[in-house]
């Protein structure tokens, strides 16, 4: 008995020091709160399984009234919003590799003379099959109650769907095609950022860093020098992820292999210099876990790898753009599934740049060779 | 590179963190080639005035001024002339003796023929060639200390800084250490040493006594051992307590302090017959105790010049013999 009350006074005693570690920990102790009020609102708003204003591209071919109020009752069920017109069927095509839409509405020249007919289709729905949510959304646009209204009068009893679906780039709706290639950016994320995140700290936890300031070494050489070997270990990661992917999964390179690992080496460069900042910001190695763990679960949850990006509201998506994986996510997909050149995919690629040109400035600004 | 014979100068440096003044208005000319120590207690200014002097902390007050270059403006021109080593070890746990030897020779800018030359010749003067494959977290403390000061000798700097080097090693070990020290400064190197060991003090060609961030004595350590401001008074008996209570309570009695079997009482220069004094004073007492005047040990000079500020329990020295 008296054994059990002792005992019992261990335990209240760690746990009363515990307590006092906290709150003594400003930055554990803002986690506490912090956390789970930032990360509800943001993805209690943000992440939205009824995907809509998917970003669309026309081109109509018959130019016709009723073609026009065709995409107007389209875009009415706010599923789609037009950001784009086309002249040609190739055009379209082309803006659905560059990844600028997710779906493209062709209305063929004959499309007055499809819509008195009545069984056939009476236009296109081009989608990028690549993301299975898009895919599921512009479906239920097929069965639009469009094009109703110049026939006011008579009702056929047997009408085809308004739109025949095509789905790129993924025709046979696997999976892991969508899967894979987005894995590979977040497992970079998540094993990079790590990595780099301990990097500065750890030297500071273990007192190498007192005697390393002292040295000739440059802040620029010591930052390049840390981040230079987990580069190859971001190679060997996305090598290895691309190799299971296809002989295990079957998920298909389309396009260009050497445009994929270029786009890849400037990912891993912003993704480890998010990690050195980190490291810069951090007093602990326990801290940097922490900070990098904050920025993990937005860049997962709204970088497009599980929701639709364009089901998003617009301060989760600019919030998105900052966010290194965002672009890699658009890079490698266009790359793998898609088969767009690195050069078509310029305007994910330059926000990578800037990224880690900023980070690796700051974190050469913020570090300085001194204790105090 | 000056022809000056002060390698090290210092006018009013002064360091505070927030409230607390670690390091205030300290004066210092360390001559070129000498081992300068500095002697003080735990928090009493001496790792943060050797942080000033290698740029890593920034000074509140004053000047300093290192090799001729201006401290902490020039930090980054002193680097390749000065080695430093740390109160805590600072080199890689995991990575060989060998390898981090590589490492700073690199950093250092060693040619490959220069660095293996140099490492061999460090591996050999610090015995350290049968460990050289073995990783340094392995390491004993004296092993430790012994690596520690080959890398930070390394790049064979003008200027040494070490910060408490001997704290964690065993007398044979810090004997064999400070060889390796004179050694350097046969050399022509400037060695600039804090520790809280007296005899380690004692080695010392020059020193200044630092408490509470403020040097209260300096200069060769038989000088302030000669010119010492008391008279040392010796005392042996069987009720040494005893002995210490009734001499704690003459307003003459500077301070009493044992060692070993012994008391040692500073009683002020003002008393003629300092010993006559106290052995009148125990004989009133009761207490029986052989008194004799004493030649002062450093620890005399120490706690003769660290009392002059108001007594304070928690300032106590920490100081080993």
């Amino acid at each position: 008995m008296n054994a059990l009350a002792r005992s019992f006074s261990r335990i209240a005693a760690i746990a009363r020091k515990e307590f006092r570690h906290l709150s003594r920990d400003r930055l554990t102790g803002g986690m506490v709160a912090g956390v789970p009020l930032m990360m509800t609102i943001l993805f209690g708003y943000a992440i939205n399984q009824d995907v809509r204003h998917l970003r669309a591209g026309v081109a109509d071919l018959s130019g016709t009234q009723a073609a026009r109020l065709l995409v107007q009752d389209a875009q009415a069920t706010q599923v789609i919003d037009v950001v784009y017109s086309a002249r040609s069927v190739e055009a379209l095509e082309r803006q659905l590799v560059e990844g600028r839409i997710s779906v493209g509405i062709v209305i063929p020249a004959d499309f007055e003379r499809r819509a008195l007919d009545g069984t056939r289709t009476r236009a296109q729905l081009l989608v990028d099959g690549g993301d299975p949510i898009v895919l599921a959304a512009a479906r239920g646009l097929t069965s639009l109650a469009a094009g109703d209204r110049n026939a006011a009068g008579a009702r056929p009893a047997a009408r085809a769907p308004v739109f025949e679906l095509r789905a790129y780039h993924n025709p046979e709706r696997r999976s892991p095609v969508h899967i894979v290639p987005g894995l590979c950016g977040v497992i970079l994320t998540l094993t990079l950022v790590l990595f780099t995140a301990v990097a500065i700290v750890r030297e500071r936890e273990r007192g190498n860093l007192e005697l390393l300031i002292t040295t000739p070494v440059q802040t620029p050489e010591l930052m390049v020098g840390k981040i230079a070997p987990y580069v190859l270990i971001g190679y060997a990661q996305v090598t290895l992820i691309l190799l299971l992917g296809r002989f295990v999964f079957g998920v298909p390179i389309q396009g260009n292999l050497l445009g994929l690992y270029a786009g890849t080496g400037v990912f891993v460069a912003a993704a480890l210099t998010l990690g050195l900042l980190i490291s810069t910001l951090a007093q602990t190695q326990f801290q940097a876990f922490q900070m990098a763990f904050v920025t993990f679960l937005p860049q997962v949850l709204l970088s497009g790898f599980m929701f639709p990006f364009d089901g998003m509201p617009w301060p989760a998506r600019w919030l998105a753009e900052v966010f290194p994986l965002t672009h890699f996510l658009r890079i490698v997909r266009g790359i793998v599934l898609r088969g767009a050149t690195l050069g078509e995919l310029s305007r994910d690629v330059w926000p990578l740049a800037l990224f880690f040109t900023l980070a690796i400035s700051i974190a050469i600004l913020r570090f300085r060779k001194r204790l105090d | 590179m000056s022809g000056d014979a002060i390698a090290i100068r210092t006018r009013g440096l002064t360091r505070r963190f927030g409230e607390l003044v670690a390091v205030d208005h300290v004066d210092l000319a360390v001559p070129r080639a000498a081992i300068y120590g500095f002697l003080g207690p735990n928090g009493s200014g001496k790792s943060t005035t050797i942080r000033m002097l290698c740029g890593l902390l920034v000074p509140s007050e004053g000047e300093a001024e290192v090799l001729g270059l201006h401290m902490p403006r020039d930090a980054e021109k002193l680097r390749r002339k000065l080695g430093y080593m740390t109160q805590a070890f600072s080199l890689y746990e995991d990575l060989s003796v060998r390898e981090n030897l590589e490492f700073l020779g690199e950093i250092y800018s060693l040619g490959a023929a220069q660095r293996r030359a140099r490492i061999a010749e460090l591996l050999d003067e610090f015995a350290l060639e049968a460990r050289a494959e073995q990783r340094a977290g392995t390491l004993s403390g004296g092993q430790k200390q012994r690596l520690a000061l080959a890398a930070a000798t390394l790049h064979e700097p003008e200027l040494l800084f070490l910060d408490e080097p001997t704290s964690a090693v065993d007398p044979q070990s810090r004997r064999d250490f400070w060889e390796s020290l004179f050694r350097l400064v046969e050399r022509g190197t400037t060695i600039l040493v804090s520790t809280h060991y007296m005899d380690e003090a004692e080695r010392c060609h020059g020193l200044a006594i630092l408490d509470r961030g403020r040097i209260v004595a300096d200069g060769a350590p038989e000088c302030l051992m000669r010119d010492i401001n008391a008279s040392v008074v010796e005392i042996e008996g069987r009720d040494l307590r005893a002995a210490r209570d009734v001499l704690a309570r003459l307003a003459e009695v500077q301070s009493v302090a044992q060692l070993g079997q012994r008391l040692h009482a500073l009683v002020d220069r003002s008393v003629a017959e300092p010993a006559g004094r106290l052995a009148h004073a125990l004989e009133s007492a009761r207490v029986d105790a052989q008194v004799a005047l004493a030649r002062a040990s450093l620890e005399d000079v120490f706690v003769a010049a660290t009392r002059k500020q108001p007594a304070d329990p928690a300032g106590a020295p920490d100081v080993r013999a």
